[in-house]
């Protein structure tokens, strides 16, 4: 194994062992309710990353695969009783079905007609959940989780931990994805399509395969949201603000590598929560949208390429 | 002329009520080197990305070894051995020029090792002190390179170089030259499309003229040179 990977399987353990170990250590649920929600958006900027940053088809549609995460997760446990792993699993795998569709719809188009089309994928989607009575339509339903486990001291901790391991597979995904011949082959096509498919490299496959991975991921950080917020509704669900989010940050840490979406993530998240206890929840928006202009403006590469991450990692 | 590898049977290609290309007949031997000429705007660049699979012909059929590739995506014809360069260089920005080279590779199914198939094409084009550099950071001339490298990596049958030495110094040129000369050598076509005349003329065994999409000459160096068609579309009437 090379030392990038040895380094990158330190860290995983590291951060797992502290999701599962904090719970214990710190005794403000607070943190770990505030800590969700930063986890819950380094999930989501990675998820998004793996197709709009890789092959750099922007995607305004996060918030639908988000939403139809969290719809199927509250659904399976309150009709079902399905456990919260199977739910994320099943999240996982319904968003990477609803990936594949998207980009069987959208695909051939670029640029800023396939960013509008993404678009309405979450209009539609939130559209027919208003629509059924059995997910509580435009009212919402109540999500009571289940009784945390014994490992884990109440529901804050357990959701936090949860997230934990979600956001360390979803940016272990990501990694694997960008290091391999699927992310050198992404890249291609972010570079030129028409150079990728002259050099052998089929295009349309890989793109849907990016749209599943990152449908996957997205869906599957909105499967825990029910039974940390106990109630899920549409406009919640499938917010506009999910979107935002999920492409501002990846820009603002850097498109190019796993690590911009974690970065981006951690930080603006982090100054959102501060911002939404110290000032106001309504300033989350304005920050979100001032940061982002300066970056476009003078960072377009993001943090990450500030500091020379993508300076290319394969050499002989 | 060797066994054709590459044959072109009445491809016709429209862009709305426009006929940019054909119907062209064109064959292309195996090891051949092949010059096709003509001024901007008569079908030079769209016969190749019918060649390529870029664009799907309205018509006719392409043939490659034998098969007819008419309806396979351009991919599927990279694989199978037909390579190409861009007018414009297309580097896949944000890697490396070494990792440029691992593209092909990771999808061609090439036999060996990829590290050491990418080193010597690198070495071969003169670029191997540029492995680690990201490709942004190249001349122009390594860019061509690099176009050329790319399209070599994957073991190609044909390779398509489109006005591979545009903007280049002379000396440049005769280095873009020595590259095409020394891949023809080892068996491989090369389709030349270049408006740098000399270089055309001293490279290609045989010249195809172009004009508002329809090959209207076909010959050697010097035949086409005298051909009046050809000097009617260079120098007028």
């Amino acid at each position: 194994m090379k030392k990038n990977s040895l380094l990158f399987l330190a860290g995983v353990i590291i951060v797992l062992a502290l999701g599962f170990l904090m719970p214990w250590l710190l005794r403000n649920p607070f943190y770990f309710f505030a800590g969700y929600v930063v986890l819950q958006y380094v999930t989501i900027a990675t998820g998004w990353n793996i197709l709009g940053g890789y092959a750099g088809y922007i995607n305004f549609g996060a918030a639908g695969f988000f939403g139809a995460g969290v719809y199927l997760s509250a659904f399976l446990f309150t009709t079902f009783g399905l456990p919260l792993p199977l739910c994320i699993l099943a999240a996982a795998i319904v968003g990477a079905i609803l990936g594949v569709l998207m980009g069987y719809l959208t695909l051939r188009i670029q640029g800023v007609y396939f960013a509008i089309a993404t678009l309405g994928l979450v209009v539609v989607l939130e559209t027919i959940v208003h629509n059924i009575s059995g997910l509580g339509g435009a009212s919402g339903m109540a999500v009571y989780g289940p009784r945390p486990p014994a490992w884990s001291p109440g529901p804050s901790q357990y959701n936090f931990t949860v997230m934990v391991v979600i956001a360390v597979a979803s940016v272990a995904l990501a990694r694997w994805v960008e290091i391999s011949w699927i992310g050198r082959g992404l890249r291609a096509v972010r570079a030129s399509e028409d150079a990728a498919e002259c050099s052998g490299v089929p295009t349309l496959r890989l793109k849907l395969v990016a749209c599943a991975l990152s449908g996957a991921v997205l869906a599957a950080a909105g499967a825990p949201y029910p039974f940390y917020t106990s109630f899920v509704e549409p406009v919640t669900a499938f917010s506009l603000i999910i979107g935002l989010n999920a492409i501002a940050m990846p820009l603002i840490g850097g498109t190019r590598t796993w690590v911009g979406p974690v970065i981006g993530a951690l930080l603006l998240a982090s100054v959102q929560q501060i911002a939404t206890v110290t000032i106001s929840s309504e300033l989350n928006i304005l920050f979100v949208g001032a940061v982002l202009i300066a970056f476009v403006a003078f960072a377009p590469g993001g943090i990450s390429d500030l500091f020379g991450r993508n300076k290319g990692r394969a050499r002989p | 002329m060797t066994e054709p590898v590459l044959s072109l049977k009445g491809v016709e290609k429209r862009f709305g009520s426009f006929r940019a290309l054909g119907p062209v007949d064109l064959d292309v031997g195996a090891g051949e080197r092949l010059g096709i000429i003509g001024p901007n705007g008569s079908g030079k660049t769209t016969l190749i990305n019918c060649i390529t699979g870029v664009y799907r012909p309205d018509g006719g059929s392409v043939f490659f070894e034998g098969r007819d590739i008419s309806h396979l995506q351009a991919h599927k014809r990279a694989r199978m051995g037909i390579a190409r360069s861009f007018q414009i260089p297309r580097p896949f920005t944000g890697m490396t020029v070494f990792e440029n080279l691992l593209v092909p590779l990771d999808y061609c199914h090439i036999e060996g090792s990829k590290h050491d198939r990418a080193s010597s094409v690198l070495a071969s084009v003169g670029l191997s002190a540029r492995v680690s550099d990201p490709s942004e950071k190249l001349t122009q001339l390594e860019l061509r390179k690099l176009e050329l490298a790319r399209a070599l990596v994957g073991n190609p049958k044909v390779l398509i170089a489109d006005e591979a030495m545009a903007g280049l110094s002379e000396e440049e040129i005769d280095e873009v030259l020595a590259i095409l000369f020394a891949l023809n050598r080892s068996g491989v076509a090369v389709i030349m499309i270049e408006h740098i005349m000399h270089a055309v003329m001293r490279f290609s065994e045989r010249v195809v003229c172009f004009e508002t999409g329809r090959l209207i000459a076909s010959g050697t160096s010097s035949e086409i040179a005298e051909h009046p068609l050809v000097q009617k579309v260079y120098f007028g009437e």
